[in-house]
């Protein structure tokens, strides 16, 4: 078992969704994050979904995408390959005489204040999943009310492109 | 023109003879359009999944998309048992259901079920119609899905209000699915190195499977069978692909295959598998089913391809195409000289003779082997087709065994879901799509009583099948496995043999019924049967205890594959 990123091109229809999800429950693999939205084209929907799932259950599960009627297009997102990145909004307590301290901290970590309550400060912070999760500790120790993640997104580099590409079955 | 129009415009543009269904609240606007005139058989089911597996055996033994209609809530949660199945065996269906109308949806309205949501991982694909506009194109890519690629159903679900609006029917020429691209032609690459394997193979063997009869595929397949003399095994899903008697044919492989397809799959240095996916039915463990051989693998779906052993060769493509090529790559290669098989094909027909199927004759009991070894003599006395039909269990695998298929589409079973109650509708789809084939639907006591209700829709639709039951009182093969892997306990299997009399019930239907209860009853009754001029069933009362063999237990290696107990055989 290892995580995987995959990225689908699909059809913006009802059911698209379910119906690539669906592969993966009925295996009994849970997705750990998903993330669904419009793309350059309004009637096509890219959806970037990151799963634990062994290297033959993902080529099966793959393949199986391919032949779903929505399906435009899957691309396995391999790290050093994909610029990613996700949204957080963490919303963290703290007393107002510590306000100060935690908004310096969290500007050096590159995180916007996004809203500032009595005893709260909620933040937003875009960046790679790995920043992200690093910012999420710093903040830990004061007390983090709720948190909410977009899950990531991701398309490949440019960069990428020469070397090894890695396209589609279809 | 009105959208229930519209489906029967649509139905009769695809080429649709036959469709077959119940009406019901949902869908009534659509049977009030059947009613002002088509071209459209419908044949009238007693229950949806009668009608569902109708339309499978429509399918399978015309080649043509089968087509089932129902209304919404249970007309389509009926239909489910058929969709998996044709999901299950890649039987090209286009189930049609009616919906609540679209302001109702989501509202759990009277008779509202998520039809879509229900059957998602059973179907190629389904749409759900709420826009008239939509109707015409969506049935057009419904049969197309239903029909390219791998085979398969799909489900088109219909608003109410839907089939009553009003618009301007045109019918598509094209399919707009910019998603649906199935592979329509075959790497040379693959096909080049697939028949140099081929020609290097000592010990080869063809594994062929239901895709070979969907790709209608059977003549490419007998052509590189003959011309590179390769012998074959062939699935309970792809029998009559190759014809039985054809002596390069070693018949079934599996579970209760015999011993001789089996050995030959599983000591060959090359399988071939075409339009075959490796069930483990067939492969018992995988990790010890051919351990000695390098697999080529044709299929259309690439997602077959490794799913359950790795091959060394995919070939994926229309098997028609990559079948035709093949058997002219394969002479190519074998130009250089081909190693000489004769020890491999000696090896074959040694295993052959040595281990045929076999059960004992005792004195005073029928024995349901005997019975399908009577039809079988009786079919080879007919001058027409004779399509088989079966439920599942232990008559369907004795089916398997002794029933002699020359023809494509004449063997029509429940493989991949194993649908009791499968035989009896099916058989009247195959009739329906071959109205000149006597067809007989070989079934079981357990599996007759699962949808013995469709015996109305053969007497009044006036589609004469025959019915022969190997009545032996019990859920057969569950038995064999309590008597076998349960310590003898028979939980909840015995049905018995006498009630219901089913030779009375199937003359309370309107069908000629008959009673087999000894050996010299058998060959008189079936001939009755078959000549009745009208739907038959034969009720053959045959021993409890027999048990299918040879056996591979569940989760087994093929190799260790259990014969008939020992004592006096009779080969058959």
């Amino acid at each position: 078992m290892s995580t995987h990123t995959i990225s689908v091109r699909m059809e913006n229809r009802p059911g698209a969704l379910a119906r690539v999800s669906q592969l993966f429950s009925r295996r009994g693999y849970n997705i750990q994050s998903l993330a669904v939205g419009p793309t350059e084209s309004a009637d096509i929907s890219r959806l970037t979904l990151r799963v634990d799932c062994s290297e033959h259950s993902l080529e099966q599960i793959e393949k199986q995408m391919h032949k779903l009627v929505n399906v435009l297009r899957v691309t396995e997102l391999r790290p050093d390959e994909a610029v990613e990145r996700e949204l957080a909004l963490i919303t963290v307590s703290v007393p107002p005489d510590r306000r100060a301290e935690l908004v310096a901290l969290s500007q050096v970590a590159g995180a916007q204040v996004a809203d500032i309550g009595r005893d709260a400060i909620t933040f937003e912070f875009v960046g790679r999943p790995d920043q992200l999760e690093a910012f999420e500790e710093v903040v830990r120790p004061y007390g983090v009310r709720e948190l909410v993640r977009t899950g990531r997104v991701g398309l490949r580099r440019p960069s990428a492109a020469g070397r090894d590409a890695q396209p589609s079955v279809n | 023109m009105l959208g229930s129009d519209a489906v029967l415009r649509s139905l009769e543009a695809e080429g649709v003879d036959v469709a077959f269904g119940i009406p019901g609240g949902a869908i009534l606007p659509t049977y009030d359009a059947i009613a002002r005139g088509t071209s459209v058989r419908h044949v009238l089911a007693r229950h949806e999944q009668g009608a569902g597996h109708m339309a499978e055996g429509y399918a399978r033994a015309s080649g043509k998309v089968g087509v089932a209609i129902a209304t919404s809530g249970p007309g389509a949660t009926n239909l489910v048992t058929p969709i998996a199945d044709a999901w299950m065996d890649s039987t090209p269906l286009v189930a049609i259901t009616g919906q609540v109308k679209s302001s109702l949806i989501g509202t759990d309205a009277f008779q509202e079920i998520d039809a879509t949501g229900i059957t998602m991982p059973i179907v190629k694909h389904s749409w759900l119609v709420q826009d008239v506009e939509e109707l015409p194109g969506v049935m057009k890519a419904a049969f197309h899905v239903a029909r390219t690629g791998r085979q398969g159903p799909v489900l088109v679900d219909i608003a109410k209000d839907v089939q009553e609006a009003e618009f301007d029917f045109v019918y598509p020429d094209d399919v707009d699915l910019p998603g649906w691209k199935p592979p329509h032609k075959v790497h040379p690459r693959q096909l080049r190195e697939a028949a140099r394997a081929i020609a290097v193979a000592q010990r080869p063997i063809v594994y062929a499977g239901g895709g070979v009869l969907n790709a209608d595929a059977c003549a490419e397949l007998l052509e590189l069978v003959d011309s590179a003399q390769l012998p074959a095994v062939v699935t309970l899903m792809g029998k009559g692909a190759l014809p039985d008697s054809h002596p390069l044919n070693y018949g079934h492989p599996g579970m209760h295959g015999s011993k001789y397809a089996n050995f030959a799959l599983n000591k060959a240095d090359l399988v071939i598998a075409v339009g075959s996916r490796f069930d483990d039915r067939v492969t018992g463990k995988v990790s010890a089913f051919a351990p000695g051989a390098k697999v080529i693998h044709f299929d259309i779906d690439a997602a077959e391809v490794g799913k359950i052993r790795h091959a060394e060769i995919p070939v994926v493509g229309p098997l028609k195409l990559a079948l035709a090529h093949l058997a002219t790559e394969v002479r190519t290669a074998a130009a250089d000289g081909a190693p000489d098989r004769s020890p491999w094909l000696r090896q074959l027909e040694d295993w052959r003779a040595q281990f045929p199927f076999r059960y004992q004759k005792a004195d005073g009991v029928l024995k349901p082997q005997t019975a399908v070894e009577a039809l079988r003599d009786l079919a080879a006395t007919r001058e027409e087709d004779v399509i088989w039909t079966t439920g599942v269990g232990q008559h369907q695998m004795w089916a398997m065994q002794y029933i002699q298929c020359d023809k494509p589409r004449s063997f029509i079973t429940s493989g991949g879901l194993g649908t009791m109650g499968y035989g009896l509708p099916a058989a009247i789809g195959a009739k329906a799509a071959r109205p000149d084939a006597t067809v007989i639907c070989i079934d079981g006591d357990g599996c007759f009583q699962m949808t013995c209700q469709e015996l109305a829709t053969a007497a009044l639709e006036r589609l004469p099948i025959v019915t022969v039951i190997l009545n032996n009182g019990w859920l057969g093969m569950v038995r064999q496995w309590q008597e076998m892997f349960y310590d003898e306990r028979f939980a909840q299997t015995h049905l018995t043999q006498v009630a219901p009399d089913y030779a009375k019930l199937a003359e309370a239907y309107g069908c000629a019924g008959f009673t087999v209860e000894s050996e010299d009853q058998l060959e008189d009754a079936l001939a009755a049967a078959v000549n009745a001029g009208r739907s038959a069933v034969v009720d053959v009362r045959c021993d409890a205890e027999e048990k299918c063999f040879p056996m591979i237990p569940a989760g087994a290696a093929a190799i260790d594959i259990i014969e008939a107990p020992g004592g006096e055989v009779v080969p058959a």
